[in-house]
């Protein structure tokens, strides 16, 4: 029996709107169990981003359970949210995943900075992020200097660095060519597999999707189906 | 953290440039205003001390309800014995004694018959080169032509008096008064020289003649119309001399008695006290005014800022920086370029002040304030802390009330600004 890290139980997510709540996300019922590799599918607007945000504590759902890593999310307070994140799990985004001012070897360390990790060992686990995604040699380039796609790897190590428990990835391939979405994806399955981190994605890229070995499509805020690929 | 929060500010121009030039001329700025506000103000002071109130001033109770009068018929007499207890009592003061009166020069022609007069008022001080208030009154700086009195039939004359009236040194003229009992009195002096101060009122018509020149004039034998007291480190302070005149007044003076001594801190005599006031809290309002000012010049700058840094900021917060921690490392970034810039800022400020110097003769043509033809200002720790501190707390403000449109943003909310 397999240890399910996040646990969702009849939760729904309202946002007020002009006209009423609108339900971005309502009847959800999913556990995600610990070194799974699972994306959430649907198309832009389906409830991807809002669902990852609330397992991730950056949001709170209207209605229902949320547990992530034996924590209720929709009790957690800013403080002990901002531990959970900090600890446990890593995000990657889109876009604007690095801080500009900082170059490649600071934007890694700084989750650990947050952890007041000693130097050394800060040093330490910074390097071997950055040599995980192959940017030994970028170690001092600023976003502005690298391509879209070491910026993801940037963003991949930065997650990745602490060794959480839970990597969020929010349509991480969405800006790249089909080399590189193949070369990230590439990375992230390898560390989930060494490292047994849990990835949950969100993405309707079919490239992202053929790397999935679960596939739960979100259709108009409520899961329409939850498939558990074999033999990819 | 700290270093990272210092490569944060100094790589993005859009977070220290702005901030940093306000706070910087608005320090330096300031800072040269109040030194020289307090220059101005010291000049004032130490003029005012020098030539009319000490730093206290002893007179009888009689004389000091119409001080600005000087009414020489209410002048303390005999007061050898007491002013040596004084001196033994308070070694932290200086006293000394000055007759003030008002006289009518008489200019006589060959004949011997007036040919011209005018009003004068006369300082009656301790002329002997030797004595300290020689030096107190500058009267060697303050000859324009002649020497000092050598007797006592020898007197100064201020430069506009002396040119008014046609006068050259050693001519003979006739002053007119009263003696402390009320009678006409009159003698004849000398003029061996003649004085120019740079202060208007000192300049427009005085006399200077020596104490015991003026004493048989006034039938005032031991007699002082003021005694002036200096406190030995020369520095004026309010608290200090009001203190001394309430331990001074509950010894010395009677009730009962008008011609009993009484102590006025210089505070206390005409319009000092109320400079001096007014001055203090100048600088109070004209420091919280700046702090507000440039607080919500920098609360603007600093929520344009903001808006710029949400897609920042909800990273931060997504890599488990908590809301707080976000809302003090802003402060923090405030902090660093409050202190960086008002050190700068005083620094400058100071540095122009140290190099200011200005001539206020013009300006005093038309006034009687008694302050020193070149005014210089006057840089104390107080103005430097104001001056840091207005920098600092505004950099502070400014952050921590654009902190709070952030603070207050829906996580969610950064988030969009992800996305976009
Ligand atoms: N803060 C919000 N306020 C109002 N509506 C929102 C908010 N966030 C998301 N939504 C709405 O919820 C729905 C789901 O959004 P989202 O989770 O971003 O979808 P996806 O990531 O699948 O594109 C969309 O219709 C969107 O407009
Ligand atoms: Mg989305």
């Amino acid at each position: 029996m397999k240890e399910s890290i996040v646990k969702i139980r009849n939760m729904g997510k309202a946002f007020p709107t002009g006209e009423g709540d609108f339900w971005a996300l309502q009847n959800i019922n999913l556990d995600f169990e610990r070194g799974e590799f699972s994306g959430i599918v649907g198309p832009s607007g389906s409830g991807k981003t809002t669902l990852l945000n609330i397992i991730g504590s950056l949001d709170k759902p209207s209605l229902g359970d949320v547990e992530v890593l034996g924590q209720k999310i929709q009790t957690l307070n800013q403080k002990k949210s901002s531990i959970l994140r900090a600890k446990h799990i890593g995000f990657i985004f889109q876009t604007y995943n690095l801080l500009p001012v900082y170059n490649v070897y600071e934007n890694v360390e700084f989750p650990l900075l947050l952890l007041k990790m000693d130097a050394a060992k800060r040093e330490r686990m910074v390097k071997d992020a950055i040599e995980w995604v192959g940017l030994t040699d970028k170690i001092k380039s600023r976003p502005n200097q690298l391509s879209g796609g070491q910026c993801q790897r940037v963003a991949i190590a930065r997650a990745m660095v602490k060794k959480p428990d839970l990597v969020l990835a929010d349509e991480p391939t969405a800006n790249l060519d089909s080399e590189n979405s193949y070369k990230i994806l590439d990375t992230m399955l390898k560390l989930s597999e060494d490292l047994g981190t849990t990835f949950i994605f969100s993405t309707h890229d079919q490239k992202v999707i053929s790397y999935l070995k679960r596939i739960i499509k979100l259709t108009d805020g409520e899961v329409s189906s939850d498939d558990t690929q074999t033999g990819v | 953290m700290f270093s990272f929060i210092i490569k944060g500010i100094f790589r993005d121009r859009h977070r220290w440039l702005f901030p940093l030039s306000v706070i910087i001329v608005s320090v330096a700025i300031l800072v040269f205003a109040f030194s020289f506000m307090d220059g101005f103000m010291m000049s004032f002071v130490r003029q005012t001390a020098r030539f009319d109130t000490g730093h206290v001033k002893v007179v009888s109770r009689a004389y000091s309800e119409m001080l600005n009068q000087k009414p020489h018929d209410l002048a303390l007499l005999d007061i050898k014995d007491l002013l040596e207890d004084w001196r033994a009592e308070y070694p932290q003061v200086t006293f000394v004694e000055r007759i003030n009166f008002g006289a009518l020069i008489d200019v006589p022609d060959d004949e011997g018959k007036t040919l011209m007069q005018a009003d004068a008022i006369v300082f009656a001080i301790d002329l002997d080169p030797a004595g300290d208030d020689y030096h107190r009154m500058q009267i060697d700086r303050a000859l324009a032509q002649g020497r000092a009195p050598r007797h006592s039939e020898e007197i100064l004359i201020s430069d506009i008096a002396f040119e008014n009236l046609n006068l050259k040194l050693d001519d003979e003229i006739t002053l007119l008064s009263s003696t402390v009992f009320g009678s006409m009195t009159m003698q004849n002096f000398r003029i061996s020289g003649v004085v120019k101060f740079g202060i208007q009122t000192l300049d427009k018509g005085a006399l200077i003649m020596d104490l015991d020149a003026a004493r048989p004039m006034l039938d005032m034998a031991g007699g002082a119309g003021e005694i002036l007291g200096f406190f030995t480190d020369n520095r004026f302070d309010t608290t200090r001399a009001t203190s001394l005149a309430r331990n001074f007044n509950q010894r010395y003076t009677d009730v009962d008695d008008e011609f009993s001594p009484v102590m006025l801190s210089m505070a206390k005599q005409g319009n000092t006290g109320y400079m001096l006031q007014v001055m203090d809290y100048g600088t109070l309002w004209m420091s919280m005014s700046f702090v507000i000012i440039l607080g919500i010049v920098l609360w603007n700058s600093g929520l344009m800022n903001g808006i710029r840094r949400y897609g920042e900021f909800g990273l931060r917060l997504a890599i488990g920086e908590s809301k707080r921690q976000v809302y003090f490392r802003l402060l923090s970034e405030a902090l660093i370029i409050g202190f960086i810039g008002s050190l700068i800022g005083v620094s400058i400020g100071a540095l122009i002040s140290k190099n200011f110097v200005m001539d206020m003769s013009v300006y005093q043509k038309s006034s009687s304030i008694l302050t020193e033809n070149l005014l210089s200002t006057t840089m104390s720790m107080k103005v430097v802390w104001v001056g840091f501190f207005t920098g600092l707390l505004s950099s502070v403000l400014g952050a921590s009330l654009a902190g709070i449109a952030v603070f207050n943003r829906q996580t969610s909310q950064l988030f969009k600004e992800l996305e976009t």
